[in-house]
């Protein structure tokens, strides 16, 4: 054994502190830090999660560029699509945050971080934001992807930022969604199936791959209540310049990610049991 | 603020049910401030749901439970900073580094930024894991994770570390190495140690005073020493006959196979197996 120390550890635990603002979004940034060393530790996964996206853009979206069968209000179809992408590649990596949170709750993380002194909605917030974390990774490949090809994406720092800003609270909402479920189900299995079942509905239900107009009138309401269009469309609106309601836009996405951020730490504490 | 001779854990009556399972049913003890103390039980006696009502993660009323004097119903965040928690399973992140794991849990817990490295260092060397904390956890054998999960409760100096089967599925060794720093802690640091064990002889050795749990009730609390002369008294045998196992065999019924508790069922066998499988 080695030596030990030569002064106690010390006693932080004995103060009492209020959690403040300040404490809360240090912790936020703890949960996100601990995303990004992984990341930065294991790479493959990027690689991996790049693959998908990459065959909507290169296959799908080279393919159907031929065609012009998809009023695109004059935009080209590559161009049209490339945003979809980026967006379906963050909001499929956040979907399946819940699956984590089940590993977390069996092999006892949970309930080590639920013990700390931190509430249920910084846990959840902060687990959402690092999915925003990897979120955003997915959509720097598809960003640099689209540029090679031949897609002309905004380089204007501020458009930028409103495209981290989106992202962000895009991957948090589907990621609380995502912990939601997982806190109805329990079950590692049954959250992969949900999970798959629910991602493609998403993306075909949004405005994706086509405009909202050319949907069916039942499939224009989903649309228009699913989040996913929301982001595509501020998405749109920042990186290509296109008409949007940017303001409607972040307002849904904002307060979307608020009501799933509440809803996913009333079922934290029953994953936590 | 609490007084100093407070004691670390009083539990007056505490009742938990799971659906139709009452798990623990009318719990009283009190584990003073300083000690070691062991909760022992077979499995599905209800030490696990004993300990999760006392760590925050399941819901009792107000007056049932307190932790230096503040009651877990009512001030759960001061509880929880005063708490190191390490449960059964091996929960340390194998996909990072020993510190980056130890410095996660001196974030959540506030430890100030000017001396949280200090702070994270000194408990990865009090678990001996100075050498090995730039290396991914993934790669540290079952015993090197378990004490980097003590680490990991430890960074925060919680004045009551509870431990759940902290050796579960580790080698003589490992078990050994363990236990010497959890008693080397408590030596240096006056912490409180609340563990949960299958294992009579590391119970016998280490703790200051037991509780044997079975069925949700305790069953019998003491020194190991004053529950075996307990137990000779009875049985008309010579306490330097009987162990704390016999003790154990005597207050659980642990002899007949009928007597196997259903709540340790398919569950909870599952995940000693999946532990007992991480640690090799």
């Amino acid at each position: 054994m080695s030596e030990l120390p030569a002064a106690p550890l010390v006693a932080w635990a004995d103060v009492d502190r209020a959690l403040g603002l300040r404490r809360l979004i240090a912790r936020v940034y703890a949960l996100c830090l601990v995303e990004v060393q992984k990341l930065r530790h294991d790479r493959t996964e990027l690689v991996m999660r790049a693959i998908q996206p990459s065959l909507w853009l290169v296959i799908f979206g080279t393919t159907f560029s031929r065609l012009r069968s998809i009023p695109t209000s004059g935009v080209a179809y590559l161009d049209f699509l490339a945003p979809g992408v980026l967006a379906q590649a963050t909001v499929f990596v956040s979907i399946f945050y819940g699956i984590q949170v089940i590993w977390e709750r069996d092999a006892g993380v949970l309930a080590k971080l639920m013990v700390t002194p931190t509430p249920r909605a910084a846990l959840v917030t902060g687990k959402a934001f690092a999915a925003g974390v990897r979120g955003l990774t997915q959509a720097l490949v598809v960003y640099v992807l689209a540029e090679i090809l031949g897609v002309r994406l905004s380089l204007n720092p501020l458009r930028l930022l409103g495209v981290v800003a989106v992202v962000l609270l895009a991957a948090a909402f589907f990621c609380c969604l995502s912990v939601t479920v997982a806190g109805l189900v329990l079950s590692r299995d049954r959250m992969m199936g949900i999970g798959q079942a629910i991602t493609m509905p998403l993306f075909f239900a949004s405005n994706a791959l086509y405009p909202i107009d050319i949907m069916p009138a039942w499939l224009r309401v989903v649309a228009h209540i699913n989040p996913m269009s929301y982001q595509v469309e501020a998405l749109r609106g920042l990186l290509l310049g296109t008409p949007a309601r940017l303001p409607l836009d972040f307002a849904v996405l904002a307060g979307a990610t608020a009501v799933a951020i509440a809803t996913a730490s009333a079922f934290l504490a029953r994953l936590g049991r | 603020m609490a007084g100093a001779e407070e004691p670390a854990v009083a539990c007056r009556g505490l009742r938990y049910r799971f659906g139709e399972t009452l798990a623990v049913d009318g719990v009283d003890m009190t584990v003073r401030a300083g000690e070691i103390f062991g909760l022992l039980g077979p499995n599905g006696a209800g030490k696990t749901t004993t300990i999760r009502a006392i760590i925050t993660l399941l819901p009792v009323p107000l007056g049932v439970i307190t932790v230096f004097g503040r009651d877990v119903a009512k001030r759960q965040m001061a509880v929880r900073r005063m708490i190191g928690y390490v449960p059964q399973q091996l929960s340390a992140d194998g996909s990072l580094t020993g510190v980056e794991n130890v410095s996660l849990f001196a974030r959540l817990f506030d430890v100030p930024r000017q001396v949280r490295g200090q702070q994270v260092s000194a408990a990865l060397e009090l678990m001996g894991l100075s050498d090995v904390s730039q290396r991914l956890a993934g790669t540290y054998s079952g015993g090197m994770i378990r004490r980097l999960e003590l680490a990991q409760a430890l960074v925060s100096s919680p004045r009551l570390l509870i431990l759940d089967e902290p050796t579960i599925g580790l080698d003589p060794v490992a078990r050994a190495g363990v236990w010497e720093r959890i008693v080397a802690v408590r030596e240096q640091t006056g912490m409180t140690v609340l563990v949960t064990t299958h294992y009579m002889d590391e119970a016998e050795q280490t703790c200051d005073r037991v509780a044997l749990m079975h069925r949700g009730t305790i069953r019998a609390l003491g020194t190991p020493a004053e529950l075996i002369a307990g137990l000779a008294g009875q049985s008309g045998q010579l306490a330097s006959e009987l162990s704390l196992d016999d003790v154990f065999r005597a207050y659980s019924g642990a002899d007949s196979i009928q007597d196997e508790e259903p709540q340790g069922g398919i569950a909870s066998v599952r995940a000693t197996r999946r532990t007992a499988r991480r640690v090799g």
